[in-house]
Parts: C-alpha cells; sequence; structure tokens
C-alpha cells in the first residue's frame, strides 16, 4: 500500500514536469501545426544550462531557470527564423526534415562540447517523510514550478493580447492577418515560447536523475505519448496526458520491470492515434 | 504505359557499380560499395510510400530492423539456408507492413509521421526485452555457420551478390510501379486522396499495398545485413536516425523519382565518407550533415532530380 503512495505521489510530480516539456510541444503544434523535431535537442540545451550554471557560477539549478527561459525564449525565435520562416506552408515533411536538421546540429554541437559522458546535478535538499512515505524536496519543488509555468502560460494564452493573438492565429491564421495581427512575429514568439518550455522542462529534469547530451531523444519521446494522451494542440490535455504519463510509469514499474515501459508507452501512442486522434480530451 | 528511358542508364550503370569490386577483386571498395547498394535499396523503397504516395513514413527502418531480425533468428536457430530465411524476411515484413497498414495509413500527414515513430519505438523496445531474440544485447553467429556456404569470406562475397542483385530488382520494380496504373493510383493518392477515392481508385488497398512493397526490399537487405554482421540488436536494427538518412537520401535525390532516389543515396553515401575522413569536420559530422539537411530542405526542396528537370527540361524522361 505504502509502495502505492508513494508512487502516486512521485508520479503526479514527475508527470508535471513531463507536461511542461509537453506543453512546448504542444503549443507549437497547435498554433503552426509543425511538429518540432527539434524539441529533444533543446531539453538537451536546458539540461546542460541548468549544469553548467551550477557548475561553473555556483548558481542553483531552480535560480538557472529564469536566464535558460530566456535564453531558450530568444534561441526559439532565432531557431523559427533559421528553420521554419522560409517553409512554413510547405507540405509537413518539410517541417520535419527543417525542424530535424536543426536537432541534427545542436546534438552535433553539443556532443562535440559535451561529450556523451553522463552527468548530473545534486541538490542536497533531503527529503520528507509523511507518515511512514518520503518524497524529496527537490521533486516537490520541481512540480511546484511545473504548476507554476503551466499556470502562467494559461494566464498569458486567456489574459494578454499577446496570448490572444497566439489563440487566434492557431484558430485561423488568415482571419487573424485579416484583423492586423502580425502573424510572423506571433508564431516566432510562440516556437520561443515552446522552446523555453522545453528548455525550462530540461533544467527541471536534470535536476532529478541524471542525462548525456542524448536524454533529449528520451523525453522528446515521451512529449510526443502525452500530446497524443491529452490531444495535439490542447494545454490541458497536456498536462492531463503528463499527469497520465508520470502516473503510469511509477504505478507500473511496481508490477513489471522497468525495461517493458517504452513498449507501454508507443503502444498507448499508436493504438490512441488510431482510436482517438484527436487525445481523450479531444472532440471529434 | 508512358515510355520512358531511366533504365536504359540506370541499369548499367548500377550493374557497373555491382561488378566493379568484383573484377578488380577490391575488398575496400566492396565494403564501400555494399553499404552504397543498401542505402540505395532503402532509399528507393522508401521512396514508393514516400515519393510516390505522399505519407512520411518516418520510422520506415523498422521493417529493415523486423526482416533482419527475423531472417537472423530462422539462421540461428532453425539453420534455414540465407536465401530462404531473407525472402521469408522480406515476406513477413511485407506482411505486417500491409496489415499494419490497414491501420496507420488511416492517419495523415505529420500524425503518420508520429505514429511510424511510435510503432519503430514500440517494435524495439519489445525486442529489448524478448530473451529468446537476446534482449538488448542482440544474438551473434557461431562463426561455424558459415561453414556451410564455404568459410567466412566467401559468406561475405555471397552477402555482397546478393545485395547487389536486391537493389537492381528493387530498382526494377520501383520504376516498372511508378510506370504502371498502380503506380498512377499511388501519384492521384499523393495529390489528393479525396478526389482518388471518388474516382474509383481503391486508396486503402493501393496505399497498404504500396506501403507493403516498400517494407518488402529493406527487409531483405537487413536479413542481408545482418547475415553478413554476423550479430544483430535492436539498437542497431531500429535506428531511428537510419530511418532519417533514408529520407533525406530521397530528398536529396528528388521526391518521387526513382532514379533520384538511387543517385540521392550515392550522393549521400559519398558526402558522409568525406566527411567522415575531414579533419576538424570528422567530430562534428552530426552538426554538418545537419547544416547540409537545413540547406536541401530550405532552398532546394525537390532535391538533384528537381533542380536538373527545371533547367533541363529534356532531361525529364531520362530521371523519371
Amino acid at each position: 500500500m505504502l509502495a502505492y503512495v508513494n508512487a502516486v505521489i512521485s508520479g503526479i510530480l514527475i508527470g508535471l514536469a513531463y507536461a511542461i516539456a509537453a506543453l512546448g510541444l504542444n503549443l507549437i503544434w497547435g498554433v503552426m501545426k509543425v511538429i518540432n523535431l527539434s524539441h529533444g535537442a533543446f531539453i538537451a540545451f536546458g539540461m546542460f544550462a541548468a549544469y553548467m550554471s551550477v557548475k561553473l557560477l555556483g548558481v542553483s539549478v531552480y535560480t538557472s531557470l529564469i536566464p535558460i527561459f530566456v535564453a531558450g525564449l530568444i534561441v526559439g525565435i532565432v531557431a523559427f527564423f533559421v528553420s521554419l520562416y522560409r517553409v512554413l506552408n510547405a507540405p509537413e515533411l518539410t517541417t520535419l526534415l527543417s525542424t530535424y536538421s536543426l536537432s541534427l546540429i545542436l546534438i552535433g554541437l553539443g556532443t562535440f562540447f559535451f561529450t556523451t559522458n553522463p552527468r548530473a546535478i545534486d541538490t542536497h535538499l533531503g527529503s520528507i517523510t509523511l507518515g511512514y512515505s518520503s518524497i524529496s524536496y527537490s521533486r516537490i519543488i520541481v512540480g511546484l514550478i511545473s504548476l507554476f509555468l503551466a499556470g502562467t502560460l494559461y494566464l498569458f494564452l486567456f489574459k494578454t493580447s499577446l496570448g490572444k493573438a497566439i489563440r487566434a492565429v492557431s484558430q485561423n491564421p488568415t482571419a487573424a492577418k485579416l484583423y492586423g495581427i502580425n502573424t510572423t512575429l506571433v508564431l516566432s514568439i510562440s516556437f520561443g515560447i515552446g522552446v523555453a518550455f522545453a528548455s525550462v522542462s530540461g533544467a527541471l529534469i536534470a535536476s532529478l536523475f541524471p542525462f548525456t547530451i542524448l536524454s533529449g531523444g528520451v523525453y522528446e519521446l515521451k512529449s510526443f505519448v502525452i500530446c497524443v494522451l491529452g490531444g495535439l494542440g490542447s494545454p490541458a490535455g497536456a498536462i492531463l496526458g503528463g499527469l497520465i504519463l508520470g502516473l503510469l510509469e511509477n504505478l507500473l514499474s511496481l508490477k513489471m520491470p522497468v525495461d517493458y515501459m517504452p513498449f507501454i508507452e508507443f503502444s498507448i501512442l499508436v493504438i490512441i492515434l488510431l482510436i482517438k486522434p484527436n487525445g481523450i480530451l479531444g472532440r471529434r | 504505359m508512358q515510355k520512358g528511358y531511366t533504365l536504359f542508364w540506370l541499369l548499367p550503370a548500377l550493374i557497373a557499380l555491382v561488378i566493379y569490386p568484383i573484377v578488380t577483386n577490391n575488398v575496400m571498395l566492396r565494403e564501400t560499395v555494399f553499404l552504397i547498394l543498401l542505402s540505395i535499396t532503402l532509399s528507393i523503397s522508401l521512396n514508393i510510400i514516400l515519393g510516390f504516395t505522399g505519407y512520411v513514413s518516418f520510422g520506415h527502418i523498422v521493417y529493415y530492423g523486423i526482416g533482419a531480425y527475423f531472417a537472423f533468428y530462422l539462421m540461428y536457430a532453425y539453420k534455414v539456408s540465407l536465401i530462404v530465411s531473407i525472402v521469408l524476411g522480406g515476406l513477413v515484413s511485407a506482411a505486417i507492413a500491409f496489415v499494419l497498414g490497414q491501420a496507420v495509413l488511416s492517419l495523415r500527414g505529420a500524425i503518420f509521421a508520429i505514429a511510424t515513430i511510435g510503432v519503430n519505438e514500440a517494435v524495439k523496445s519489445l525486442i529489448n526485452n524478448i530473451s529468446i531474440l537476446g534482449g538488448a544485447m542482440g544474438l551473434y553467429f557461431d562463426f561455424s555457420i558459415y561453414d556451410n556456404y564455404g568459410g567466412a569470406l566467401k559468406a561475405i562475397w555471397l552477402s555482397y551478390y546478393l545485395m547487389g542483385t536486391l537493389t537492381i530488382l528493387s530498382v526494377i520494380a520501383a520504376y516498372y510501379i511508378k510506370k504502371s496504373k498502380f503506380g498512377l493510383g499511388l501519384f492521384s493518392i499523393r495529390e489528393d486522396q479525396d478526389a482518388s477515392a471518388v474516382l474509383g481508385i481503391k486508396t486503402k488497398l493501393y496505399k497498404s499495398l504500396a506501403y507493403a512493397t516498400s517494407a518488402f526490399f529493406p527487409a531483405i537487405a537487413g536479413g542481408i545485413f545482418a547475415f553478413k554482421a554476423g550479430n544483430i540488436e535492436p539498437s542497431g536494427a531500429f535506428n531511428l536516425v537510419k530511418s532519417i538518412e533514408m529520407i533525406v537520401m530521397v530528398m536529396l535525390g528528388g521526391y518521387g523519382s526513382v532514379a533520384g532516389s538511387a543517385l540521392g543515396a550515392l550522393f549521400y553515401e559519398k558526402i558522409k565518407s568525406i566527411l567522415l575522413v575531414m579533419p576538424y569536420v570528422k567530430d562534428l559530422h552530426l552538426a554538418v550533415s545537419g547544416l547540409i539537411l537545413l540547406i536541401i530542405v530550405q532552398f532546394a526542396p525537390s532535391g538533384i532530380v528537381g533542380f536538373l528537370t527545371k533547367y533541363f527540361k529534356n532531361l525529364r524522361k531520362v530521371l523519371e
């Protein structure tokens, strides 16, 4: 019983961090109908940015999140103009390949500078004991920051004019343009936000688990599963999907070897795509 | 059927490429040509679903892996002969693609791409956990298996001949599919699926058949490659990077063109081999190939063939 309580709590906390990664992917898909295959590279970017700031600057992981978010935003906007601006209206193969080439460049540079050695960030925070179950503080902080970020994104999308413009463009780019919205600006900023979320989630995940420059790929695939679970393009769905995946990972690992997890995750991905392509929350 | 001249130069060129290492008896060259032939087979086959039908099969390497595992296991556990195993591997892989295609091909565009990545990763992690297939460590041949083929040396030459034959067969098959009524149906699905369904094309059957064909040749190639290597493991057989390399070859050569896919594979292998030996670039080859891909996608989305036929209209019949 105790094991289950533990698994549920840590599943929810990890799930929230996954949800943040998936939110980035989801926003980009929702606004410009592009699957960002460089998502994993930006997650890895966040991981290493956090690692470098802890090692070289000596700041805590949590402080480094703010500069990482800003850097992610800027890098994302630049990346948008480098890889997507020219090909936005091309068939999806083109956008898939062009974001993938971006990922190759980033991962190539990353492997060159950091090699593929595993690294880890130690947060030295200890753990809290509630009754008989113990949860590490770093997980709780990650969960809380993720909730805060998701809430902020919600407020941004629904309460600010730029957020409303983003939603307008995602609903109908042509009409949005006719109403005087600068669609290029909106698209580049939403790509920037997507990348910033990917990087921050990378930093958050890095504070919990060891990682290499190639780990981004694993979390990118997890983000796909989450987005598909919750419905591509739906922010609330991303959070729900993240929680489901987090819980599933933690609960199933009590019952079966961890190695089976990827198989279950990807089977879920394919099955959901086939029977409910709009996700659990999606309308038909 | 409209006449074209592509095969008149493409086949002799391929045969010359296959024969050259045999005549000169150059082992180094044979290895290089083997990889080129493998790449050509992969890109020609992928082009059938990607270029002809317009479905972005991002995880296409899964069929290569399935064929490789099936053939390897037959040879490893039941001592079935090479040719029978690879052909069976191809058929099984094509059958799986056909059945899976019934479902996945109803997805379109980027969603289909994600689903194929999912299929590849799911199969990879499943095989990672099956202990009779060696799990994550994979399987290794006992060297005595090569004795049936006259020793390891002869076996490697045999796998080379088989790869050459397979490449030539896949080129002929792809060309005749393109020129047939079936191919015309595929191209119309690519242009407008709903319209072609209205015009009486059995879109579901056509798509699934195209998918199965494009799974058949890579599966055999996988079997040959695994036989030659003498071992097989999941991360090599279901390597997503290889899958993307296949797409890059098709894009580099020219989407939808048989000659283009062959040329794309040739150029890609050439570029790769140059990058891998260049000082400085060697460590950065991933980043450099990313840069090259980015430039192709942004500035020459129709590839070599698209570029050539745009400026030399007469080349159209030669570069189909």
